[in-house]
């Protein structure tokens, strides 16, 4: 209930007021980041910029290792801003997964650290363990909460082909990344960081998470809503504002880019690690072979150790390629997926509007009552309609950036390749 | 001009072109070949000014005949190999195709190498037989057929028969036949991966092509990042490209390790030589030492040897006194015979030994020579070729930075 109502008040400052500097409720980092969102001018606001690189940075697995100092303030100094006076109060971390056998199933857990200045958290530190479920769980119910912000995608819960074993290390070291940057996209949001459920995830013991889920509602009830979503997002589309018609046409095209830039990906480390295994062998045949020649043992030498240079160049490379790229790009298609979602919430809203001003001109039932809905379900519009707008321009932002932060640390690995590779080259080679 | 002469001035071979004909072949059925045009400079001294002297049309077999003759006249020599007919060590783009036009190309590039090679040998360069190749272009089949030499070639039953009873081959041909298996063997499979690896990396590049077309649709729908994707997409389709000349490089390099391949072959068939020639004196040598003592046995009366004669004389009889002195005569006279012959013999392998050895020393400093060339130029492409990836990344980086 706390979490809805801190949430309304901030759709309220974005609708209306735009009081630039001073921090109206708590946490004073997220109101002004999300109002300077709003009359966001690139070319004009340095100032602007550098708050969502400064976002997209504090998402960098290399900024988080599982040795943090203890004191949160410590930490806030580790994280420089330079003209941004703005702080990140409350840091997040997750590692060390463990297997857990029972009789029934396995399953993983991490451990999910967290380190907060904030005064509605009883404490500064906590740590508790979590499975992919709870997570889910807690997806679930920021998307009740905030049927039309752009949550974080979650990693997807298996991946069908090619996997031998569930839970190969390669998998699961992705999908801690992964959990990773979704706990921290949602306490770098300006609206989901203070959902009370989000608390809870980050805080409670495992038995006080479980009795904590069963309060909401039944499951049964949230897959009628679903049923009724589908049916009514259909006639949601036709009243499409102009604007999110263009939205929706961005998202399209987008979700088809990034599918394809996902496959190019991978399809380039395929074929990297296949480069890779092949140079293998081509080195050791040069040594061979300058046991047979005595007058060019050092020439083939120097070729046999070029190639290795090259070996460890373009192992470093498709290292790099897995970190600094694919993850990237595949969150990106998750939330292009989940973008549709939101796109299908916000027109299941509108159609419920839609349906009671069509019931009312019909004559269908009470008119008194029905104006009294309408009334409501047109300030629910305005809200949804204007919590995405203003989302929408935060994640663009955002997406943006870590596409470009992506795409040019991987010019820059591939530029030390090459120039690791070019180092190789033995021009002292003394019978040259 | 005769053949002497022609070689005092300082000559250029050049296989300059390649040319598709068709024809009727030896059973009168159509056929498509490829013919090389040949042509001949002679550099004159004072101004080095060169003078087409002849220039004439071939085709992949005639060089192969003039190489099989080669081999039987010139057996102490290691004779230079030609281009392969078939294309071999290929990697996925390369067709195997004969009638291909980069198969072609590398060719003809393998031919005039040949041509050089046999003109820079001291021994080869003054054959008559090349020295009309270059210069007959009609009527030279049927000179080169004309001196018979298919019939003097040895037999390949003789030469493995030899291999496999030959007593004492000298120690260093023995030594020899192993490096050359050993080169054979090696060279194989470096080429073998090499078109491995060419292939995986044609793939690399290929596929970053594909980004190129991705980000030009994407920058459509994008205000801020469209022109950085534009123009970092129009990099990605360099880079993608790049990689055909990088390739085509490197498949000159693997055809200067296909030559030593092939030269491999060359060391075996002196070496085959040697070994038919020292199996050829043993077998004369041991004649001769059996006959000597059939004629002992006789001269002594003691028959120490089992032989027909002896049985069929202890059953019919013995011989006359007369009888035996013919027989004693004629096989003194074989004998005769016969140390003169493995005197020659003996000559003969002394002298192929020396000549052949002489060669083989040739042999080897032109490969260390050419080996050690290819290896560093091989690695002077691999650095251009980090060079210009470098390059594009740098421009690539630089478009992404700006979106």
């Amino acid at each position: 209930m706390d979490g809805e109502r801190a949430s309304e008040a901030r759709s309220a400052e974005l609708a209306g007021e735009s009081p630039r500097g001073g921090a109206a409720g708590p946490g004073g980092s997220g109101s002004s980041s999300l109002l300077q969102a709003d009359v966001l001018d690139l070319d004009e606001d340095e100032d602007d910029l550098e708050v969502f690189s400064k976002d997209a940075s504090l998402m960098d697995m290399s900024s988080f290792s599982p040795m943090m100092p203890t004191s949160p303030l410590s930490m806030i100094n580790q994280i420089k801003f330079e003209d941004e006076p703005d702080l990140k109060d409350l840091f997040i971390t997750v590692d060390e997964p463990e297997s857990h056998v029972t009789t029934i199933e396995t399953f993983i857990t991490y451990r999910i650290v967290t380190k907060t200045s904030r005064g509605e958290f009883d404490s500064s530190e906590f740590e508790v363990r979590r499975r992919y479920q709870d997570f889910l769980w807690l997806k679930g119910k920021l998307e009740e909460a905030y049927p039309t912000l752009i949550i974080p995608p979650l990693p997807e819960k298996f991946i069908v082909k090619g996997m031998v074993e569930r839970f190969n290390d390669d998998f699961i070291e992705t999908r801690r990344k992964a959990l990773h940057k979704f706990l921290n996209r949602i306490a770098d949001h300006p609206t989901l960081t203070f959902n009370e459920d989000f608390k809870v995830f980050l805080t409670a013991q495992a038995w006080e998470l479980s009795s904590h889920k069963k309060q909401g509602p039944g499951l049964l009830s949230r897959m009628g809503q679903t049923v009724r979503a589908v049916a009514s997002s259909m006639r949601g589309v036709k009243n499409r504002p102009e604007e999110f018609m263009e939205m929706n046409n961005f998202i399209e095209m987008f979700s088809q880019k990034i599918n394809l830039i996902d496959k190019i990906s991978q399809r380039i480390y395929k074929e990297e690690r296949e480069y890779f295994d092949e140079m293998k062998e081509y080195g050791p045949i040069h040594i061979l072979w300058s046991a047979s020649e005595e007058d060019l043992v050092d020439t083939l030498k120097g070729v046999a150790s070029c190639i290795d240079r090259c070996c460890k160049a373009t192992e470093k490379r498709m290292t790099g390629l897995s970190e600094a790229l694919l993850p990237v790009i595949h969150e990106y298609v998750l939330y292009s997926e989940m973008l549709m979602g939101v796109m299908k919430r916000r027109d299941q809203i509108q159609a419920e509007l839609d349906s009671k001003v069509e019931a009312l001109t019909n004559k269908k039932a009470d008119a008194g009552l029905l104006t009294e809905e309408i009334g409501k379900l047109e300030d629910k519009v305005e809200c949804a309609n204007n919590a995405l707008k203003a989302d929408w321009e935060r994640w663009k932002q955002n997406m943006q950036n870590d596409i470009k932060s992506a795409f040019t640390d991987t010019a820059e690995e591939n530029i030390h390749y090459y120039e690791q590779r070019a180092d190789g080259f033995p021009w002292n080679w003394s019978n040259v | 001009m005769t053949e002497n002469t022609f070689w005092l001035k300082k000559i250029e071979i050049s296989v300059s072109e390649a040319e598709k004909r068709t024809g009727r072949n030896a059973v009168n059925m159509q056929e498509t070949y490829t013919a090389y045009l040949i042509e001949t400079r002679s550099v004159e001294h004072t101004d080095g000014q060169s003078v087409l002297t002849d220039s004439l049309w071939r085709r992949y077999s005639e060089f192969e005949l003039l190489r099989n003759y080669l081999l039987v006249y010139y057996p102490h020599v290691v004779v230079p190999p030609l281009p392969e007919k078939r294309a071999e060590f290929v990697w996925h783009k390369l067709s195997a195709d004969n009638m291909d036009p980069d198969f072609v190309e590398r060719r003809r590039i393998g031919l005039e190498n040949f041509l050089l090679r046999v003109a820079s040998h001291p021994i080869l360069c003054r054959d008559k037989i090349f020295y009309l190749f270059l210069t007959q272009e009609g009527n030279w089949k049927e000179t080169v057929n004309e001196t018979g030499f298919q019939l003097k070639a040895d037999s390949r039953l003789k030469a493995l028969n030899a291999t496999f009873r030959v007593k004492n081959p000298d120690k260093r041909f023995t030594e020899l036949k192993h490096y050359s298996d050993e080169l054979q063997s090696v060279i194989s499979h470096l080429l073998r991966v090499r078109a491995r690896v060419a292939d995986r990396l044609y793939g690399v590049y290929k596929v970053h092509g594909n980004y190129g077309r991705v980000f030009s649709e994407w920058s459509a729908i994008e205000k801020e990042m469209g022109d950085g994707l534009q123009s970092a997409g129009h990099h990605m389709d360099v880079y993608a490209s790049s990689i055909d000349d990088i390739l085509e490089d490197e498949e000159h390099y693997a055809d200067q390790l296909k030559e030593y391949l092939f030269y491999a072959e060359a060391l075996r068939a002196v070496c085959r030589k040697h070994e038919l020639m020292q199996y050829d004196l043993e077998t004369a040598a041991q004649d001769l030492a059996s006959k000597k003592q059939q004629c002992e046995e006789l001269a002594t009366g003691t028959v120490r040897t089992f032989s027909l004669k002896g049985m069929t004389t202890k059953l019919f009889g013995q011989e006359t006194a007369e009888q035996r002195e013919a027989r004693i005569k004629v096989l003194e006279e074989q004998i005769n015979e016969g140390e003169q012959q493995l005197k020659s013999k003996n000559l003969e392998g002394r002298e192929f030994v020396k000549n052949a050895w002489a060669d083989i020393e040739r042999f080897k400093e032109q490969k260390n020579q050419d080996l050690k060339e290819a290896l560093i130029s091989y690695a002077i492409m691999q650095i251009s070729m980090c060079k210009k990836g470098i390059q594009v990344w740098t421009n690539a980086k630089e478009c992404f930075s700006k979106m």
